[in-house]
């Protein structure tokens, strides 16, 4: 690591900063190279990013990602489609349940049990997912105040965001990497107390939302950070394949909840926040505007809940048993281990041969696409005819929007990169 | 799951599902494996060692694409015809360039002949009827069996004029993995590509820097690949070894 001066650049990657001062006052060049990142905390996880800097002006932005590849699809070729869940839902740790309803749509798809996945599993899935969208939405804002400055606003977006995750543990067991959305229903029944749990979130987020909106949807400090920056307008969103709250927030209503509704969306009444300010302002107010959205959503879910399976009635793809809490605080099965291990030999063989052998899907490829919380989470699944997964790739948003940084920064200050990434919610 | 027979062969309708029909296809399909439990190293006792599985052949698709039992495949035909009409005015006509229409769980995927890529993505955002104006990316997938057409590269196009969405697949042979780049008519298809360039080594011919972007720059193969190993080391648990997961018995 050293600095790197030529005629045309000064190159700062690492060493002390003193040096690349001295060395940029000797030599004549006017443009510098800087990496923001892999490890810097506002850069989403490990993104790095490659700017050219003229004074405070960034001439060119280059993103580099590949620090986060953990070779998941690959993986998933190994295991089963059941175990597939398990591997999706790390795919992004702020939106497990996204990655996991898309890869079951997928799946289902695949198998052609769309419509025979249970009314009850479908309105936990809605559930779920809207409120995935309220602590993903809930982590963006967050993480956006913490990276100018701010930290109440970091604070608040956090605290809020433990609410979603209470119930999340409630009722997965988990915080995050849930596995819960399983191909063909969910793993587990709400457990008791889960509603009463939610309609206390309902009682309160509301005023939380309100107390969030007093802070930022006019403060002065917040309007002169997020106003024109990182402009991004409808045909450049066409262009890159944006979707989700930038493309909202450039003025196309566009979300796939209305437009290709899956998991029974087209039931359920509510709108899709729009604006047209193309900035990082207009994709704040989109991402508040949509957490009301999902509280609406969520209570009518809640009134939609019917007592019934949750997992799709065949025994050859559903999971055979239901867990339950042991007095040690761990899940087990206890009626079905009794009847496996002491009434029926054929349900011991069926739960081998599921558990270890899984279930095979017909030939073919399907792609299932969700509205996540950051655009369009598509799955394309392709089968062979096996227990395991021929292909499975995930198209994924913020792959697809970390292409907008150029778009977004070049020309603009170096303190507003920071507020781009965070707006694109990486 | 209802729809296949032992082999995960779909079973054939009709006339078709003469036993003389079912096993004169059976038995022209490639074969995509022999034996079982994925055993390489062990005697096989089960008497499945000798099993040869064999892969339904490609499906083809007649028009009409459009079943009126199935709302999801309501547009297909007017799709396809808009296409074909829109192709006309063009150097190529539809049959050269589509190779083949499938239509399968709701869904069309037209196969597009790999030279004419480019004129058929064109068309697709160009063509007002069409309006195609979203590419959510392309992937890979690696058929080792089928040979001569080894790497499929495929991409799933949206309209959000006309709220229809469809697959378009191209396939190229492993010794010679170049497919058309279409990133001057799908901006967003740059990191896409370099992704199934990174993974499966498909060559994007006219893509403005093709290097690898998920995996270190000097990184040896193509990971995705099925040839490709795992990777992965035995773990001793509580006395035992359990191999690595593509070392594992595996069912399919």
């Amino acid at each position: 690591m050293s600095t790197n001066v030529t005629e045309d650049y000064i190159d700062a990657s690492g060493g002390d900063w003193d040096e690349v001062i001295a060395a940029a006052q000797e030599s004549g060049a006017e443009r510098l190279v800087v990496n923001m990142g892999p490890q810097h905390p506002s850069t989403h996880g490990v993104l790095r990013l490659i700017l050219t800097l003229d004074g405070e002006t960034v001439t060119d932005a280059r993103v580099g990602i590949g620090y986060l590849h953990t070779g998941i699809e690959k993986n998933m070729e190994f295991r089963t489609w059941t175990q597939g869940t398990t591997f999706v839902t790390r795919m992004d740790y702020l939106t497990p349940i996204f990655n996991e309803v898309a890869y079951c749509l997928a799946v289902e798809r695949l198998l052609d049990i769309t419509d025979q996945v249970p009314d009850r599993a479908t309105v936990i899935r809605v559930l779920m997912m809207e409120l995935n969208r309220m602590s993903s939405h809930f982590v963006a804002m967050a993480t956006f105040g913490m990276e100018l400055g701010a930290t109440t606003i970091m604070t608040n977006g956090f605290r809020e965001r433990e609410m979603v995750l209470d119930i999340f543990e409630l009722i997965t067991g988990l915080r995050m990497n849930h596995g819960y959305i399983r191909p063909g229903g969910v793993a587990q029944d709400l457990p008791h107390g889960a509603v009463g749990k939610i309609r206390e979130l309902l009682k309160e987020m509301p005023k939380r939302l309100k107390i969030l909106r007093k802070l930022l949807d006019a403060n002065p400090l917040y309007l002169a950070r997020t106003r024109d920056v990182a402009y991004l307008d409808l045909a450049g969103c066409m262009a890159l394949g944006v979707t989700g709250p930038l493309l909202r927030a450039s003025g196309l209503g566009w979300d796939l909840r209305k437009a290709k509704p899956y998991c029974g969306y087209e039931n359920y009444e509510f709108d899709v926040p729009v604006s047209d300010g193309c900035d990082v302002y207009a994709r704040y107010r989109v991402r508040v505007a949509e957490m009301e959205q999902s509280l609406r959503i969520i209570e009518q879910c809640l009134d939609r809940l019917q007592s019934g399976p949750v997992m799709v009635d065949d025994p050859k793809i559903g999971w055979p048993a239901q867990l339950t809490l042991g007095p040690d605080g761990l899940g087990n099965s206890p009626d079905h281990i009794a009847h496996i291990m002491g009434s029926s030999m054929e349900a011991l063989i069926h739960h081998f041969k599921i558990v270890t052998e899984g279930f095979r899907v017909p030939p073919g490829q399907a792609y299932a696409a969700v509205e996540s919380a950051k655009g369009e989470l598509g799955c394309h699944a392709v089968s062979d005819g096996g227990t395991r997964p021929h292909r499975v790739h995930f198209r994924d948003p913020s792959f697809t929007h970390l292409q907008a940084v150029a778009a977004m920064c070049e020309g603009g200050a170096v303190a507003d990169v920071i507020a781009a990434v965070a707006s694109i919610d990486p | 799951m209802s729809n296949e027979n032992h082999e995960g062969k779909p079973t054939l309708n009709g006339d078709q599902n003469l036993p003389a029909h079912a096993g004169e296809e059976r038995l022209s399909a490639p074969v995509a494996r022999e034996g079982m439990f994925g055993a390489k190293t062990t005697g096989d006792t089960s008497g499945y060692g000798r099993l040869l599985v064999r892969r339904p052949a490609a499906q083809d698709s007649e028009r009409p694409f459009t079943d009126p039992d199935d709302p999801r495949t309501a547009r297909f035909d007017e799709i396809a015809d808009t296409l074909e009409e829109s192709l006309r005015e063009g150097p190529v006509d539809f049959g050269a360039a589509i190779e083949r229409v499938v239509v399968d769980r709701g869904e069309l995927t037209l196969h597009v002949r790999r030279e004419h890529l480019p004129e058929v993505a064109r068309r697709l955002r160009d063509d007002p009827a069409l309006r195609f104006e979203l590419c959510l990316g392309v992937t890979g997938v690696h058929y080792p069996q089928d040979s001569g057409r080894e790497l499929h590269a495929v991409y799933w196009m949206r309209s959000i004029t006309h709220n229809t969405e469809m697959r378009l697949e191209v396939s190229c042979p492993d010794a010679d993995p170049h497919i058309p780049s279409i990133v001057d008519t799908y901006p967003t298809n740059d990191w896409h590509e370099r992704e199934a360039y990174d993974f499966f080594g498909i060559v994007f011919d006219g893509h403005p820097s093709l290097t690898r972007i998920e995996m270190p720059d000097d990184w040896h193969g193509h990971p995705q690949r099925k040839d490709y190993p795992l990777g992965g080391i035995p773990v001793e648990y509580r006395g035992a070894t359990i191999p690595p997961p593509d070392e594992r018995r595996s069912y399919t």
